[in-house]
């Protein structure tokens, strides 16, 4: 059952065109990874399913309900949202804060104390939240998003300002909610660690869609060089003859090098016809450099506009400059 | 409606914890009890002088005050929110943004409604217990109707303050507008009416200024507390106060300077992107 389902959906603020043609879809428990730099279009996409912004074009649904129309607030009731940057009032402590919160979703009181506990801020639950680290506001934020037990779970860059045992709590947390078929979009530049539990990725640059797809479909995409790690005695060069690739030696006492995905078996193979090896590992390349590598086709793009801009405007200058003096009125 | 009373109790608590309430309603109080005890100072005498003097003195001090205290308790209500990032997370719950203004409608209303009720009613108690010769009666239903009108006077500011608050998107700016719109109303407004008709010597429909004056909610309020005494009073309010407007055409004028802004505010804020 699809819980989310975007539809080439567009979204202009003017004459700017933020989201191109955007295809989606999120079903019930599963976790997205929505990726992409700053100005992608990633909060953009959240607040068109949230239905604080409607469609230029396309269709957007949510709970198969258009998330803009007044039917679905009763469907909000299911949401959980987690803004970038959560704020709350200052004046009100920690647990008035999420009563508040509980009190809009018709949430009992006593589901705020366990929910504080949960996410580790008993001890300062009585506090004001001026007083709240950024961490701590961000807990309180994640306790406000689960108020409900949520079937949609929307988190706009939840680990920033969490350490890591907060940051690994919370992916606990999710994978929890995901058990219980909540669908979960995480939102993070953070990627380190998102691999492991997000069932799909989305990568977004410029409102475009550059991969969609489980990591595994992403990695038979890329054909990205699995990294093979190992430890043992050997010699070294012979064997990196043997295997025809560079390996690297760590202060570990580790080695490693880097196969392509057609070569793996084999590599490993020959690997383990080594009398010495003690031990081998295989790590398939990480969310980091699929990331790269989807994004480098635009990167190499914006660098060739620029240059290409920079180059215009270099001609431009060494053409007027000489003829700046006779045009007068003309736009410098 | 529990969404509406939710936001009703979080106003007021904040009101209460970032010392609002404490600090208008020390306000009222001393501004109303001072001018009970010390109004009569300048033609030198100290005491409580009437109930008329009494109330007359402490409205003409209130249409500065209260708009003024008004204006500062919401400009911020909707921009403040936007800027702070938490008006995104509310309309993301079961909560329209006409529930949200109303709850903070009658969040802040109910603030003023404390601080005018406890500030001006604890005057209105010490002057019972400490003055003598005075017909209860009568200081309960001046004071009953001042403290009403006050109410109004405060609640539509409020809502003037929401149509500058979901109109900007700087809080900075809503603050300049809302002291631009107390200056306006306070002073500018009946200066000019007054000037003009100085000015042209009466020549241009003098009958009409009157009407004028329920243009501006300051105004309606000293005419409410006016007319109750059948106070006549000096310039444009003596012209107006002889009219014979009745008490319930100015409450329901009052009523106007509430009902337009908030319909107002609530348009711009359905239009304000998020």
């Amino acid at each position: 059952m699809n819980i989310v389902e975007l539809h080439q959906v567009k979204k202009d603020f003017g004459t700017l065109s933020v989201i191109k043609s955007l295809d989606l879809t999120l079903e019930q428990g599963q976790i997205l990874g929505f990726f992409g730099h700053n100005g992608a279009g990633k909060t953009t996409t959240m607040k068109m399913i949230l239905g604080l912004h409607q469609a230029t074009s396309g269709q957007v649904k949510v709970f198969n309900h258009d998330p803009c129309s007044s039917q679905f607030n009763a469907y909000r009731y299911q949401l959980g949202f987690l803004p970038e940057n959560v704020s709350f009032y200052p004046q009100l402590t920690g647990l008035e804060v999420l009563q508040f919160f509980a009190k809009l979703k018709q949430v009992p009181k006593q589901h705020c104390v366990e929910l504080i506990e949960q996410v580790g801020l008993t001890h300062a639950c009585q506090r004001r939240v001026k007083n709240y680290s950024k961490g701590m506001k961000q807990r309180l934020g994640l306790a406000q998003a689960l108020l409900t037990e949520p079937s949609l779970l929307l988190l706009d860059e939840p680990t920033v300002g969490l350490d890591p045992i907060a940051t690994h709590e919370l992916y606990q947390i999710l994978k929890t909610l995901k058990n219980k078929g909540c669908s979960v979009i995480l939102c993070s530049h953070i990627l380190a660690g998102v691999e492991k539990i997000i069932d799909k990725a989305a990568i977004l640059a410029q409102g475009e869609l550059q991969a969609y797809g489980s990591i595994n479909e992403l990695r038979k995409q890329q054909h990205l060089p699995t990294q093979i790690k190992f430890k043992g005695y050997f010699n070294i060069e012979q064997l990196a003859q043997k295997l025809e690739v560079n390996i690297q030696t760590h202060q570990t006492g580790e080695f490693s090098f880097e196969t392509e995905p057609s070569l793996k078996l084999q590599h490993l193979k020959i690997l383990q016809s080594q009398l010495g090896l003690t031990d081998f590992d295989t790590e398939p390349p990480s969310l980091d450099a699929l990331y790269k590598k989807f994004m480098e086709p635009k990167e190499t793009e914006n660098a060739h506009l620029e240059q290409q801009t920079t180059k215009y405007q270099t001609t431009d200058d060494s053409v007027d400059l000489p003829q700046s003096s006779t045009m007068k009125g003309a736009k410098p | 409606m529990n969404s509406i009373l939710a936001v009703v109790e979080k106003e007021f608590k904040d009101g209460l914890r970032n010392r609002w309430l404490i600090a208008i309603t020390m306000i009222f109080c001393l501004m109303a009890s001072g001018i009970s005890w010390f109004g009569s100072a300048n033609v030198g005498t100290v005491g409580f002088s009437s109930i008329a003097n009494t109330i007359m003195s402490l409205s003409s001090l209130n249409v500065f005050l209260l708009p003024l205290i008004a204006l500062l308790l919401s400009y911020n209500a909707i921009v403040g929110e936007d800027e702070d990032g938490t008006l995104l997370l509310l309309l993301t719950y079961p909560l329209t943004k006409g529930q949200l203004l109303l709850g903070k409608l009658l969040g802040h209303s109910l603030i003023l409604a404390v601080a005018t009720l406890v500030g001006f009613g604890s005057a209105a108690l010490m002057i019972a217990l400490f003055a003598d010769n005075v017909d209860l009666m009568q200081l309960l239903s001046a004071f009953g109707l001042f403290i009403l009108s006050a109410n109004f006077l405060g609640t539509s500011f409020v809502c003037m303050a929401y149509v500058i608050s979901s109109w900007v998107s700087e809080k900075s700016k809503a603050a300049g507008i809302a002291l631009i719109l107390w200056f306006f109303f306070v002073l500018i407004y009946d200066m000019s009416l007054l000037g003009i008709l100085v000015a042209t010597k009466g020549q241009v429909h003098a009958q009409v200024f009157p009407y004028l004056l329920l243009l501006n909610p300051t105004d309606i309020f000293r005419l409410i507390n006016l007319l109750s005494f059948e106070g006549t009073g000096s310039g444009l309010l003596g012209m107006a106060s002889q009219l014979h407007f009745s008490l319930y055409g100015l409450f329901f004028s009052l009523t106007l300077w509430i009902l337009l802004p908030l319909l107002l505010a609530y348009y711009r804020f359905s239009k304000r992107p998020i």
